[in-house]
């Protein structure tokens, strides 16, 4: 069975302008860079990266409010109900020692997970945040609480350094011996930073347009039919290197191609 | 799948000897809102609502994978005679190796079943669509009806080459804590296992009533399922819903069991499988 099972809110949480966390039990454990599809009755599904992963089945997701579905996430309140099943995707293979996470925008949120276990295994971890403007940063605070070494890049000079994320990790990785490179946030963003992973391992989570999230609609395909929902999300450069649609295009709901 | 080339060439490279398109039409069109695709206990349940980047975008798809030698068949849907015309001509512009058209999709309002419950109607596009285009003609009937003898026979009088039988059941799904059908579309179609059994007793059905070859689909799963349909009276067979149960690599995995199969039971060709069930 591969339906959405009703569960209440636990909490809402304000993150940052137009960003909120919320929590609900889920039972089913996930690894870090997986998805879930929330269901929003009477008015979409989508897919959405988990933000926590708490013991006693917390689950959250975090999420910025920009269309009707997360509209109506952002509305809701403690005990309202949302539907939930997952997980999918395939989920972060650590590799290496000395790590560096790059979240751009909510991309921060799928990496939260990902960056607690990395320190859980006691790996060096080095944490760039980008935002918009200092509205927009989130889980600063929790991440350093990890223990990880946390940089913020501001477009607008806000707070940090002012400029892109990927231009502070290019500086980064010029001077700082890194094992491997992990990103998530807008795709041109994140083909930037593989080009200055020549050498270095890198996979980074890919957000398409999805209806199935089984594997089976074709609707989020990329390159030579590789699944975002199941092949994905996460990719390694070897990989996205093959996919030309890659920081190219994207397709919108019936299938045209959309330039980024 | 099959909506872009990427995604056609990896069913290809999995073992396809065919592929038939995303149905087409003439306008883009984006589908129904999710939930679109849910997995029930024996089968799949889906209200996509005919999601396509419309004909003229598709040519790009088409042009990229008809390159390739695995012949590709366009499915086109259509509200009016002249639509199905202009689909199946600009397939066949493309490179299409044959048209299917779909006339039976269970929840596209004005498309698909309306079109196909319509005996004297159907009959008429696929005349009409035969008129214009060189390459083969399937039409892909419904189960959601009564008389599904009748629809086939009315597609052979409008000189069919071939009937793809069956399409999904129409079906739905509610959640009992919020008492909401799950489908944004509330109604869909059932495809997989749990229509196996219908979709070989529509085939074994037609086998009777028409003459021409009938290609077989619904809840093939392993090389057995693909035989089941050949004993019904099916000439080859079409594979959906198990991309989703066994992987893309279906494809290979069916046709390696429906060889063994055959070797096992001393079959050497499928022809002497095809109908055997009438015998």
């Amino acid at each position: 069975m591969n339906i959405p099972t009703v569960v209440p809110i636990i909490s809402s949480i304000k993150e940052a302008r137009d960003i909120k966390t919320l929590t609900f039990r889920y039972p089913l454990s996930m690894k870090p860079g997986q998805f879930l599809m929330i269901w929003i009755p009477d008015v979409d599904e989508i897919p959405m990266s988990v933000s926590l992963i708490k013991k006693k089945d917390m689950k959250g997701i975090t999420f910025k409010k920009i269309g009707d579905a997360t509209a109506t996430l952002y509305n809701l309140k403690p005990g309202d109900k949302i539907g939930v099943r997952g997980p999918y995707g395939n989920g972060f293979k650590l590799k290496g020692k000395r790590l560096l996470f790059i979240g751009g925008g909510t991309g921060v949120a799928i990496l939260a997970p990902v960056v607690e276990y990395a320190r859980s295994k006691k790996l060096k971890t080095t944490v760039i945040i980008g935002a918009k403007t200092k509205h927009e940063l989130f889980f600063e605070q929790r991440l350093r609480h990890y223990g990880a070494t946390v940089l913020v890049a501001t477009d607008d000079g806000s707070k940090g350094y002012k400029g892109f994320a990927s231009s502070l990790a290019k500086d980064l990785l010029a001077k700082e011996k890194i094992d491997a490179v992990y990103t998530c946030g807008p795709e041109l963003m994140m083909k930037s930073i593989l080009t200055f992973c020549t050498t270095i391992p890198f996979q980074a989570s890919l957000e398409r347009y999805m209806k199935c999230s089984i594997g089976i609609c074709g609707q989020c395909c990329i390159g030579n039919g590789l699944r975002v929902c199941v092949d994905g999300p996460i990719f390694d450069g070897k990989t996205l290197k093959q996919v030309d649609d890659f920081g190219v295009y994207r397709r919108d709901a019936a299938g045209r191609t959309v330039r980024f | 799948m099959d909506e872009d080339a990427g995604s056609m060439q990896r069913m290809i490279d999995c073992g396809a000897g065919a592929i038939v398109t995303k149905s087409i039409g003439i306008q883009p069109r984006t589908g129904y809102p999710n939930p679109t695709v849910l997995e029930l206990e024996y089968g799949m349940l889906n209200a996509m609502g005919l999601p396509n980047p419309g004909i003229d975008n598709y040519g790009q798809e088409m042009k990229k994978i008809c390159a390739s030698k695995t012949p590709i068949i366009g499915s086109i849907y259509g509200a009016t005679v002249d639509e199905f015309i202009t689909l199946a001509k600009k397939m066949e512009h493309y490179g299409a190796a044959a048209i299917e058209l779909n006339v039976s999709c269970p929840h596209a309002k004005h498309y698909g079943l309306e079109v196909g419950c319509d005996t004297a109607l159907l009959q008429t596009i696929t005349s009409s669509v035969k008129e214009h285009v060189a390459i083969p003609v399937f039409v892909k009937i419904s189960p959601n009806v009564t008389n599904i003898d009748e629809i086939a026979k009315a597609a052979e009088m409008g000189n069919a080459d071939a009937i793809v039988a069956i399409n999904t059941v129409k079906a739905m799904k509610i959640d009992l804590e919020t008492s909401t059908p799950i489908l944004a579309n509330k109604t869909g179609g059932y495809s997989g296992k749990a229509i196996k059994p219908i979709g070989v007793r529509c085939v074994y059905d037609i086998a009777k009533t028409i003459t021409i070859p009938i290609i077989g689909v619904g809840g093939i799963t392993t090389g057995e399922d693909a035989i089941e349909y050949f004993m019904a009276g099916a000439s080859a067979v079409q594979i959906g819903s198990a991309v989703y149960y066994r992987g893309p690599d279906v494809f290979t995995q069916v046709c390696t069991e429906i060889e063994h199969w055959m070797n096992t039971h001393g079959y050497k060709k499928i022809s002497e499988l095809i109908g055997a069930a009438h015998q």
